[in-house]
């Protein structure tokens, strides 16, 4: 046989390169990841509360919600049935802790993605294209950044209702100045690469430079963001049902803190109703903040010595 | 004359995580007053590390073996107290490029008068005044501008504001550490200028580190080599590069283009290979892979620097060997280069 | 054998030139500009604070004359009148006249809930949260600065890994559920803990306001609400420091000092320290409104009567102009509070200035 006739490694089309290379970089950045002890621990907390929240009805009754089935005593304390006492109800707080963690992570996750995406987007643009657009978008972003969330978030949610879109919608168009910015930061530095302006010489347009380059290239920014802003996205949604303007049918966090306020539980001690929420949310938001740090750090290796 | 500075036996070794790093291995050597030395090398030499602990300013990791004498006082064990006394009074560094040495947002006007009225609590703001506007103008720069900020001056002006900082409590000792890098050839040639013109004027002793040999030559009474911590080759500025005796001293000389020399400007430029890893040394002589002269002997003997005819001394097995002898394999040693290239 | 290179200095130096640095110190006309650059940038989102404010209650808002007549008109006459009275049969632009005629003076109509001008009622209550507010920033700036300096100069030891945990908890947690927690263990007492502080509102009833035993009185009612927005406020402070200084050690111009001569405390003090700050009045001011929101919290939960109470109050019916009222004064307020310190970072880093 020649040389000719032994086949040769198959030639790899230019996706499968790119995938390829795309795992190799996931797989060292999760090397790098699991060198942070407190993002690993953060992690490990998060996946265990979305679990619970996945596998709620699993873990407990939800007819425990309806307060006409509820069948326990007035904000008594912890029994061996009710391991977190009751509600005003008669309800078991175990039974919305547990389901009240799938509102508050889903509205929390809503939240980001309206967030992340009008931020993603305006940042980039507003980095990217000079001009007065640009320039509309930059002084736009900063006007945002001012005004107070609470003040805002009150007024919308007052005026467009309180479902959990709602409040999704108000949290997302509330935070999302501060990814802005903070992308708007790296697309700048990034426009002048060689890179960049070798794709422009090439003929690429406006739209292609900004998908195709700028994009991937914060990505890493972005997704180090997200995961700070899901913390934070979480605790405007507990703020804002504390003060009366969550989703009235479902329970989550912060309606239960919100109820447990208004119904006496500070003036009867009722320790079992204040405390978890609160506890779960520093929880969660607690292990979002660690991650994010942990990825900041990992996408950024000036920030590792500290 | 007495000595300004005095290095006995001195070593420098980093305490890292991957283990010891060796940066100055058993150098000896003095200044004296009114005189100026040199230090030649490239990146990664020590020279650097020796100039930082004239004025115990190593870092922390760093473990100081020998003795460093100013004025005949030992630095790196004397009371702290006396130490910050020292500094800046008897011997002042002027550090690199002045790029990140001065304090943005303080006036350089201020950054002078500091040390000033930190040395003598007794001077009062007018009379560091104007002390600072008698600095500038002997660096050539006007007094008024005493109130700019550092991001309002040229490089080679921050480097000429950072000779006037280390002049200001009339030390005896300059120790200069690169002042010229990342400065255009002009800018040099001055900020070089001022240095000597001021060093003579006031009969200061001078430390001058730099890997710019055309820098040493001009300005150093004295220069010493420097290969992968150790002295190598040390004799007068002029004449150790026009007649080196050190392999590794030639090949730096070989390495400066002489502009004018049709014959140098074929000539390879540089030396192949890399300095060596300070904490995995060669055996022998440190140079002894890199060296077109190295026998067997070389790899397991360090030669100790020796003294030579014309007030030189090198550390070299080889040193006495024929001149010609030299330069023949040290063309070999660049047609070989030019050949691989 | 060539002779080394030679080369003239290529200033003379009897004549230094200056190379085209411009004006030898940030001039009194630069500064000036920065000045006014800084001042219109605030009344541009002050003006847009206005149009926002507008298209929300006005625009958005498809009945205006009936959540402007809540609560009171109920025939077509009257609510023809609440028509006439606001311009609502005006054109937009028309109304926005109007509008902006009636922000200038701060009119935004009269509560629901209490029939009264709102513009009254937040001058009622404004006190109570400008010392809250007051109180609480000032001390959470001071502590939390303190706290991040003394983690940064210990980096990696005890104290900054028990105040570093702390900190970060702390800032994970919703400043007004803190509250609830000291009300529980301190002013309703919670097993072993006594009660030691009053349970909510600014002053127990029947004292002067304005005696002795009145002001220490509502200082007594203040202790918690201000503890609480001092420890949560503080969190991010002492983060940012930490942060500040550590990256601020680094830099090279420190090891002229101590080479000057100058004792380590004094280079911290004198040189990391104040440059370290800059970089925090910048994070820190994109934050204010957080100060905002934790007032309204707060004082929502240990029945503080200010505008955070007010606020949340208006959202029972809702209270349209009152929403609107306090959403300008809290927005109007941070606006101001970011110029402010866009100023003094402008004072404290000549750089930005030129």
């Amino acid at each position: 046989m020649s040389a000719a006739d032994v086949p040769g490694p198959k030639a790899l089309s230019a996706r499968q390169v790119t995938w390829r290379r795309r795992m190799a970089s996931a797989g060292r950045t999760w090397k790098e990841f699991q060198r942070h002890r407190s993002g690993v621990a953060g992690l490990c907390v998060l996946v265990i509360f979305v679990l619970v929240a996945i596998f709620a009805p699993v873990l407990a009754n939800p007819e425990g919600l309806l307060r006409t089935k509820a069948t326990g005593a007035v904000l008594a304390g912890p029994t061996s049935t009710y391991w977190l006492g009751t509600d005003e109800a008669g309800r078991s707080v175990l039974t919305l802790l547990i389901f009240g963690a799938r509102v508050s992570l889903l509205v929390g996750l809503f939240a980001t993605v309206i967030s992340m995406l009008l931020g993603t987007v305006i940042g980039i643009a507003s980095g990217f294209l000079g001009g007065w657009i640009g320039g509309l978008l930059y002084r736009l972003t900063e006007w945002f950044l001012v005004i107070p969330f609470v003040p805002l978030a009150l007024v919308l949610a007052t005026l467009l209702g309180s479902s959990l879109y709602t409040v999704g919608f108000v949290i997302g168009v509330t935070s999302w100045p501060g990814t802005a910015l903070l992308i708007r930061a790296q697309t700048l530095s990034i426009k002048n690469r060689p890179y960049m302006e070798r794709a422009r010489v090439l003929g690429a347009g406006n739209r292609h430079q900004m998908s195709k380059h700028i994009l991937p290239n914060v990505m890493p920014m972005v997704f180090a963001n997200t995961t700070l802003t899901v913390a934070g996205a979480i605790l405007a949604e507990t703020t804002l049902s504390f003060l009366g303007l969550g989703d009235p049918s479902r329970v989550s966090w912060g309606t239960m803190l919100d109820s447990a306020f208004n119904n006496g539980a500070l003036t009867l001690g009722a320790w079992w109703y204040l405390f978890p929420p609160g506890i779960c949310v520093i929880l969660v938001v607690l292990s979002f903040t660690l991650v994010g740090q942990a990825l900041e750090e990992v996408f950024n290796p000036r920030l590792r010595d500290r | 004359m007495s000595e300004l500075l005095e290095l006995r036996d001195l070593s420098v070794t980093y305490r890292t995580r991957a283990g010891d790093m060796p940066a100055v291995r058993g150098v000896t050597m003095s200044v004296a007053s009114g005189q100026s030395v040199g230090i030649a090398g490239e990146s990664g030499c020590g020279k650097s590390t020796l100039a930082s602990t004239v004025l115990r300013l190593q870092p922390k990791n760093a473990r100081v073996d020998g003795t460093v004498l100013v004025n005949g006082q030992d630095v790196q064990t004397m009371r702290w107290g006396h130490l910050r006394a020292l500094r800046w009074a008897q011997a002042a560094m002027v550090f690199q490029g002045a790029l990140h040495s001065l304090n943005p947002v303080q006036r350089v006007g201020d950054q002078i008068a500091e040390p000033i009225r930190l040395h003598d609590p007794s001077v009062g703001k007018t009379e560091a005044a104007s002390r600072v506007g008698e600095l500038l103008e002997e660096v050539g720069l006007p007094a008024a501008r005493a109130r700019s900020y550092p991001h309002q001056f040229s490089g080679g002006q921050k480097q000429r504001i950072m000779i006037a900082m280390a002049l200001a409590c009339r030390p005896q000792l300059i120790v200069a550490d690169e002042p010229t890098t990342a400065l255009d050839v002009m800018v040099q040639a001055q900020v070089l200028g001022v240095l000597t013109d001021l060093v003579r004027d006031l009969g200061l002793g001078l430390l001058l580190i730099s890997h710019d040999l055309s820098v040493l030559g001009t300005t150093c009474d004295r220069v010493l080599v420097m290969y992968a911590g150790r002295v190598v080759e040390e004799g007068p500025g002029s004449g150790l590069f026009d007649r080196p005796l050190h392999p590794y001293g030639g090949a730096l000389a070989a390495a400066f283009p002489r502009v004018g020399d049709p014959v140098a400007r074929f000539a390879p430029i540089g030396l192949p290979g890399d300095p060596p890893d300070p904490r995995s040394l060669p055996s022998g002589c440190a140079f002894h892979p890199r060296c077109a002269l190295a026998t067997a002997e070389c790899t397991t003997m360090d030669p100790p620097l020796e003294p030579h005819a014309g007030d030189r001394k090198v550390a070299c097995l080889h040193a006495d060997d024929d001149r010609d002898m030299k330069l023949l394999l040290g063309q070999r040693v660049a047609a070989a280069g030019e050949a691989a290239r | 054998m060539s002779t080394p290179i030679d080369l003239a200095p290529y200033e003379p130096e009897s004549a230094p030139v200056v190379q085209g640095d411009g004006p030898q110190r940030p001039s009194r006309a630069a500064t000036w500009r920065w000045f006014g650059q800084k001042v219109a940038g605030s009344a541009g989102t002050l003006a847009f604070i206005v149009v926002l404010n507008f298209f929300l209650f006005r625009v958005i808002n498809p009945h205006p004359e009936r959540t402007l007549a809540r609560g009171r008109a109920t025939t077509p006459a009257q609510i023809q009148a609440v028509i006439e009275k606001y311009g609502l049969n005006q054109p937009l632009p028309k109304q926005f006249v109007i509008y902006l005629k009636n922000i200038a003076t701060l009119d935004f109509g009269d509560s629901y809930q209490y029939s009264q001008p709102v513009r009254t009622l937040m001058l009622d209550r404004l006190w109570p949260t400008v010392v809250l507010v007051g109180t609480s920033t000032v001390l959470s700036i001071v502590v939390g600065l303190w706290i991040g300096t003394i983690a940064a100069w210990n980096r990696g030891r005890k104290f900054d890994k028990i105040s570093t945990a702390s900190t970060i908890t702390l800032y994970s947690m919703p400043e007004w559920w803190l509250g609830l927690l000291l009300f529980s263990a301190f002013a309703t007492g919670l097993g072993p803990i006594p009660r030691m502080f009053p349970i909510g509102r600014l002053i127990t009833p029947g004292i002067n306001p304005w005696s002795l035993d009145g002001v220490i009185d509502q200082a007594w009612h203040l202790v918690l609400p201000v503890l609480t927005l001092t420890l949560a406020y503080l969190a991010e402070y002492s983060l940012i420091m930490r942060s500040a200084l550590l990256d601020e050690m680094g830099e090279d111009y420190l090891l002229t000092s101590r080479a000057k001569g100058l004792r380590d405390v004094l280079v911290r003090r004198r040189h990391a320290t104040r440059n370290a700050l800059l970089p925090v009045v910048t994070l820190v001011s994109l934050n204010l409104g957080f100060i905002v929101s934790g007032a309204i919290t707060v004082e929502t939960v240990f029945s503080i009567p200010g505008l955070g109470l007010l606020t949340t109050d208006a959202l029972r019916i809702p209270d349209i102009p009152m929403l609107q009222g306090t959403f300008f004064v809290f927005s109007a307020a941070v606006v101001f509070a970011n110029l402010v310190s866009n100023l003094l970072y402008g004072w404290l880093d000549p750089r930005v200035r030129v």
